[in-house]
């Protein structure tokens, strides 16, 4: 009873008034007041230039005639389920793992459902806004679908947790299997019709460019970083070379030599793709970025625990294997996942080095005689497509820095 | 004293030193035969393409022309002289870059600390907007759908009679180019660096002996008008003037390309300073805020003399790579055909096929531009940290 009563009161609740709100947070002292003034006229000068531009000016038809083209690029149409299910694949892995991860372990954690209101809300506009949008019913549905498959797939991935003990390594695998049944939806063969890389273009190409590329160089990072932190100088004196060279170069600078040099400082026998050497290029400097951020992680893990696991008798393999990359490799995932946005918009360089995805498609798209002139449609719609998915990354980011407790433990 | 025997009891295997050793040269090993393999077949491919290594296709002429220079340039200059005009455009493009990106990133910032709820919204739309979308589409735009859309030059926007903005960039009042405008110039800079000094001197008379310090402000109000004098009179100020064949006569005038590189870079690296800027002014205790206006400080003397200086520590790190991105963004000015060193070089290599030079010629550039950043602020970072004892 008497340990209730000392028990420090919260403050009252402000009564929240419309008209002191708007006192408090606009129009406080004459500079606020000029400010919010100005700021306003500018903002409804904008505004206003800006629908009527939309409404009356803009040509809009550049958008819903190129749509399968900014999405796929020339992907045979015949062959566009295979892009459909790759989606749907990545999709339910993606729900699946969000679902894993965002369920904090403590019980009183477990209310959520994996996405907090406004995420929820963005769904149901995205959903309601597919229903209205120009679009074939077919597309409409499997867009639809694909939500679902999103939704279902993290309650899965939710009940999964508790149900399924190993659940962690059967996501693993199941992307590591994805990965290759992806591939092969994408490039055909055994038994499907092959489809050459220079067909995949556009946003097709953005996402499987920026998914290689930060797989491939995941080993890479790892070693690097590694490297870095050894206490053997010449692993070092390699591993500080190959971060700092890399990142001191020019995205545009890399990707250039890898489709110069690359034939060159291989055997000349090897026809390497176009796409294949942009890899290359983007997997290299993305590698050095991943291996400063594993390096971060690394640095986050007490010395204590690799000195307790020598003490135990691990060798040093077997102590970074067990006990101090997955300490390392979690406090990562939030800098993995930034590091993947950003390598997201960095594949619009590409288009520089004359690959056909996203960035690259607008640009072809305009050059067609009979879209001339529509710049500022064409890439203002191309900057939302980069701009949602983005912000869903970024969101998705700080819910998981949150939700693993990143610094907190 | 047992330390010579224990290798003989220790098992190879076991021993840590034979590990590492054997690590190390293992390591060496690998490179080797990796760079050995690119070296061969580097050859083999050069030898079947008949071309030699070498630089001295750099003092043969480049017979292509550049649309702006700052040291003169015509397509009968060597292409040595051609790399050079890239590398002082791109120069120009990242001083210019970092200074703007810098008050506009400071000052995005601060705002996001405002009371007023719609600056408030509208400095995180920007920063939302800016650093979620790819430079390269922000050039794009800045490029085709804004500057392309604005007016011919025959019916230009004037901004007070002496700014001119039209579809071929744009032009503004710039100093003249005579001994009077650079000595004045230079006396500037002389006088605002003896008024930094005057300053410090003041404070520290004004905190030692207690004095008002009223003699000190005196001269600093003397330097100021003698300054205002100057920055007037002495540079000797050139409007931009057109003549009937749209010619521009004095004045400065910015290139289309130029001004979108620039005004692409600026709005997308001030983001990112901005959310630096946020994150460094957050990391400031509670307590020095409220230590600050409890000593009866008001917000502009609080931010710049208690909070801007702890913030500043933390903000530098993160500031260097941002200014280092500054600079590597600026080669993708090739999109929107600016001449930077990347552009011209791959022009030069276009022409000639030197690409293993060119390579190189460009690694080393920006290698040394990044370094010289580095090093500047490292220093810059080393003389805001805590003084310890």
């Amino acid at each position: 009873m008497t340990t209730q009563s000392t028990l420090p009161v919260a403050p009252p609740t402000p009564v929240i008034n419309m008209g002191a709100w708007i006192k408090k947070n606009l129009f406080d002292g004459w500079f606020n007041s000029l400010l919010t003034v100005g700021i306003g006229l500018a903002f409804f000068n904008i505004a206003i230039g800006f629908i009527q531009w939309i409404t009356t000016q803009a040509k809009w038809d550049v958008i819903p005639a190129n749509l399968p083209l900014f999405m796929v690029g020339r992907f045979p149409a015949s062959q566009y389920w295979r892009t459909w299910i790759i989606a749907a694949i990545v999709i339910t892995l993606g729900g699946l793992t969000w679902g894993m991860l965002t369920l904090s372990k403590e019980p009183e954690g477990n209310h959520q459902i994996g996405f907090d209101r406004n995420t929820l809300i963005g769904i149901g506009i995205l959903a309601f806004v597919v229903v209205f949008l120009p679009l074939d019913p077919n597309s409409k549905m499997f867009i639809l679908g694909l939500i679902c498959l999103g939704l279902g797939g993290c309650f899965l991935g939710r009940l999964g947790v508790r149900k399924v003990s190993n659940i962690g390594t059967l996501i693993g695998v199941g992307w590591l299997v994805s990965f290759l049944v992806n591939l092969w939806l994408l490039s055909g063969g055994f038994g499907l019709q092959t489809v050459g890389t220079d067909l995949w273009n556009g946003l097709l190409l953005t996402v499987f460019m920026a998914s290689i590329s930060i797989t491939l160089s995941f080993p890479l990072g790892i070693i690097f970083a590694l490297g870095r932190q050894s206490s053997l100088p010449v692993v070092k004196f390699f591993s500080v070379a190959y971060i700092e060279i890399f990142r001191g170069l020019p995205l545009v600078g890399i990707l250039f030599a890898a489709q110069v040099m690359l034939p060159l400082i291989l055997p000349g026998d090897w026809r390497i793709d176009r796409v294949v050497r942009a890899i290359a290029g983007l997997t290299i400097f993305t590698s050095a970025y991943l291996a400063e951020a594993i390096r971060g992680g690394l640095q986050a893990i007490p010395k204590g625990q690799g000195e307790a696991a020598n003490a135990l008798g691990l060798n040093t393999p077997l102590s970074l294997y067990l006990i101090v990359m997955p300490q390392a490799l979690r406090a990562v995932i939030p800098a993995l996942m930034n590091l993947f946005l950003s390598l997201f918009k960095d594949t619009s360089l590409l288009a520089v080095v004359g690959l056909v995805e996203l960035t690259g498609i607008s640009r072809n798209i305009l050059a067609n005689p009979v879209f001339l002139g529509r710049f500022a449609e064409v890439y203002l719609f191309v900057g939302m497509i980069y701009l949602v998915c983005c912000s869903l990354m970024s969101q998705a980011s700080k819910q998981l820095e949150v939700n693993l407790g990143v610094g907190k433990r | 004293m047992s330390t010579t025997k224990v290798p003989t009891k220790v098992p190879l295997w076991r021993d840590d030193r034979f590990w590492k050793i054997t690590f190390q040269i293992l390591a060496i090993i690998t490179v080797l035969v990796i760079a050995d393999f690119f070296l061969f077949n580097l050859r083999l491919n050069m030898a079947k393409r008949g071309s030699l290594f070498g630089f001295d296709f750099l003092g043969s002429q480049a017979s292509f022309d550049i649309g702006e220079y700052l040291i003169p340039f015509q397509s009968q200059d060597a292409y040595g002289r051609a790399f050079l005009v890239g590398v002082l455009n791109s120069l120009k493009v990242m001083i210019i870059g970092v200074i703007l990106t810098t008050i506009l990133g400071v000052s995005v910032g601060i705002a996001r600390f405002s009371n007023n709820w719609l600056v408030q919204k509208t400095v995180s739309t920007y920063v939302d907007l800016f650093r979620n979308t790819p430079i390269l589409l922000q050039l794009l735009f800045w490029y085709f759908a804004v500057f392309s859309n604005l007016p011919k030059i025959e019916n230009q926007i004037a901004v007070l009679g002496s700014f001119y903005i039209s579809n071929r960039g744009l032009a503004l009042p710039w100093l003249g180019d005579s001994p009077t405008a650079w000595s004045s110039l230079l006396g500037l800079i002389a006088l605002a660096i003896a008024a930094f000094f005057v300053w410090q001197q003041r404070i520290k008379i004004m905190v030692e002996q207690g004095a008002s310090g009223q003699n000190l402000l005196l001269v600093l109000l003397g330097m100021g008008v003698v300054a205002l004098i100057l920055f007037i009179f002495g540079l000797q100020w050139t409007f931009p003037v057109f003549t009937a064949g749209n010619k521009l006569n004095g004045g400065l005038s910015l290139s289309a390309e130029y001004c979108s590189l620039l005004l692409g870079l600026v709005f997308y690296t001030g983001a990112f300073v901005s959310e630096i800027v946020r994150a460094g002014i957050q990391s400031v205790a509670k307590g020095q805020w409220e230590a600050a206006k409890a000593l009866g400080l008001n917000s502009g003397i609080l931010m710049r003399l208690v909070i801007f200086p702890q913030a500043l520590r933390v903000m530098i790190p993160p500031l260097t790579s941002e200014y280092l991105n500054l600079c590597k963004n600026s080669s993708l000015a090739i999109a929107i055909a600016y001449p930077d060193v990347y552009a011209v070089s791959s022009t030069i290599l276009n022409q000639t096929g030197r690409a293993i030079e060119i390579v190189l010629m460009i690694m080393a550039t920006y290698l040394l531009i990044n370094l010289i950043i580095a090093l500047a602020m490292n220093f810059l970072n080393s003389s805001v940290q805590i003084k310890e004892r």
